[in-house]
């Protein structure tokens, strides 16, 4: 059974079509990669999958069950995470707060959580996380005090430490030196490996996506143009023409 | 340190030393519940004085009922805390300055309600005649021993937020207030928090209410007008939005500086303001804030 189907998505604003028709679907501990020039609607196939927006019409479902137009709040509580476009951590609290607050409502109820351990049980879990993604020198540190690419990190991570099964990243890359872009996406292997979540990535990185993803999407003006392994995709001459400008 | 500063400090002081002492016990207690609605879950409010209306009127018609001041407290810091779960729900629509002018108009409401129903708020003449309560037999009639008993109480009520904030639900109320969107996508009930948020900071304000009437021993309306809720708004941002001491220090400032300033005559007034401004200029952020600007130069 697939994770995540789209199906048929679609979302007008007006005359404007920023989602016209897209369906995929993705398996089990499935990696897809999403490519497509600047307002080719990625963001916004997202946003509707995620219910940031409700989609004009179109299904999306998750392990079978029909999730369309539910809050990022139900979605969260089936497993389903996401990391945002831009820079989006608590900048007041420290990185190893960061991480627990992310994973911290998954535990008990509410009442419970006023007379719980101040890190919930958690401060293991994140401390893991912590090494994990090489942030142990900054972990009692304000977020918001660091630099773009620990945020980068920190955001990603925060996105994990619920273990969800399934997350979808919003280019993760923007921003980040080429150094750190090859750790990530180490990182995003191991943890691939370690929760055996499957993993939805906009990118406009092509080396980074085709070395990270076996299955690649690209979307031009809200629509699928082609899919398929990633050279294959990178091949085609449509993609060529329309996204890398050969 | 502090605490035996406190207990100390009333010693050699005349009686409206004590009670000033007094009243900053009380607005601290307010300023505590204020700051968590403003300074740790970020939802704007210039309502708070309501709340503390709502306490005071809460007390003084049960207690002139003679209702026992233990079985009122619970019942005033309940009925806030109702209220304060009402009021919280416009914050899920609006935020900001739009959310400050919904509960300033709430502000107002409720001030116009407790002038004008006379029947049960006594009106402008107020309700007076309020007696001090007694701690199992003993008299708490004197200043001294009623700020100690207020005193105390701050402190019980300190524990309460401390614990509070320390909980995961502080650390949830600190996503709320930094980034609600990406707090949702993380599973926090942006919906409960800030509801809680208001409901919790309304229960203090109302517990702090209590404690004024019990001081004053007479109400009428004119303490629980906006103006006052402005000056709660000033405790919480002179001494540290968000900061456990914050609403401590701005307290001290906003009630007992003016009173240090009376040997300027006319101008202590003018005075407190330029010293209000100079500190919103220089330090944002609060007294509290000082630490964090000196660590940063270093």
């Amino acid at each position: 059974m697939n994770f995540l189907e789209v199906k048929n998505c679609v979302k007008h604003y007006g005359a404007i079509r920023a989602v016209d028709g897209v369906s995929f679907a993705v398996g089990a501990g499935e990696i897809v990669g999403v490519i497509g020039p600047n307002g080719s609607g990625k963001t916004t196939l997202f946003n509707s999958i995620l219910g940031q927006i409700r989609p004009t019409s179109g299904r999306v479902e998750f392990c079978g069950e029909d999730v369309t137009g539910l809050s990022p709040l139900e979605l969260s509580r089936r497993g389903v995470g996401r990391t945002f476009q831009s820079l989006q951590v608590f900048g007041k609290l420290s990185v190893r707060d960061n991480l627990i607050v992310a994973a911290q409502e998954f535990k008990g109820t509410l009442h419970g959580r006023l007379l719980a351990a101040p890190d919930a049980g958690l401060g293991r879990h994140a401390d893991e996380m912590i090494e994990l993604f090489r942030l142990e020198r900054v972990a009692q540190l304000p977020a918001g005090s660091l630099s773009y690419g620990q945020q980068k990190l920190i955001d990603i991570a925060m996105a994990f430490m619920p273990a969800p099964r399934l997350v979808l990243l919003d280019e993760p890359c923007a921003g980040v030196n080429p150094g750190l872009v090859d750790q990530l996406r180490e990182l995003l292997l191991e943890l691939n490996r370690l929760q055996g979540g499957s993993f939805v990535v906009i990118e406009h990185n092509m080396d980074f996506i085709m070395r990270l993803c076996p299955h690649v999407i690209c979307m031009v003006e809200g629509r699928v143009l082609a899919e398929g392994e990633p050279e294959t995709v990178q091949s085609n001459p449509a993609v060529l023409e329309a996204y890398l400008g050969k | 340190m502090a605490l035996v500063a406190l207990a100390l400090a009333p010693l050699g002081l005349k009686n409206y030393g004590i009670y000033l002492l007094t009243l900053w016990c009380v607005y601290v207690m307010a300023g505590m519940g204020l700051n968590l609605t403003v300074g740790y879950a970020g939802q704007m409010s210039i309502g708070h004085a309501a709340f503390l209306g709502i306490g005071a009127y809460t007390a003084a018609i049960l207690m002139k009922l003679g209702v026992p001041f233990g079985f009122v407290l619970p019942v005033a810091a309940l009925n806030c805390f109702l209220v304060g779960l009402a009021l919280g729900f416009p914050a899920l629509r609006v935020q900001h300055h739009y959310l400050a002018f919904a509960t300033l108009g709430f502000n107002v409401l409720v001030f116009l309600f407790i002038r004008n129903e006379e029947w049960l708020t006594g009106g402008t003449f107020g309700i007076a005649g309020i007696q001090r309560p007694k701690l199992f037999s003993f008299s708490l009639d004197s200043s001294l021993s009623f700020y100690y008993f207020v005193l105390v109480s701050t402190i019980l009520l300190a524990f309460v937020l401390w614990w509070i904030v320390r909980s995961p639900w502080g650390r949830a109320f600190a996503a709320l207030r930094d980034n609600p969107i990406r707090a949702e996508s993380l599973g926090v009930n942006i919906m409960a928090y800030t509801l809680l948020a208001f409901a919790i900071g309304a229960a203090f304000a109302g517990i702090a209410g209590c404690y004024f009437t019990a001081l004053v021993q007479f109400i009428e309306p004119g303490p629980f007008h906006v103006t006052t809720s402005l000056m709660m708004l000033l405790m919480v941002i002179v001494g540290g939005s968000g900061k456990f001491f914050g609403p401590m220090l701005g307290a001290a400032i906003v009630i007992l500086l003016p009173e240090w300033l009376r040997f300027m005559k006319d101008w202590y007034l003018v005075v407190f303001g330029l010293s209000v401004v100079c500190l919103m200029v220089w330090l944002p952020g609060g007294l509290l804030s000082l630490q964090d600007r000196f660590f940063r130069k270093a």
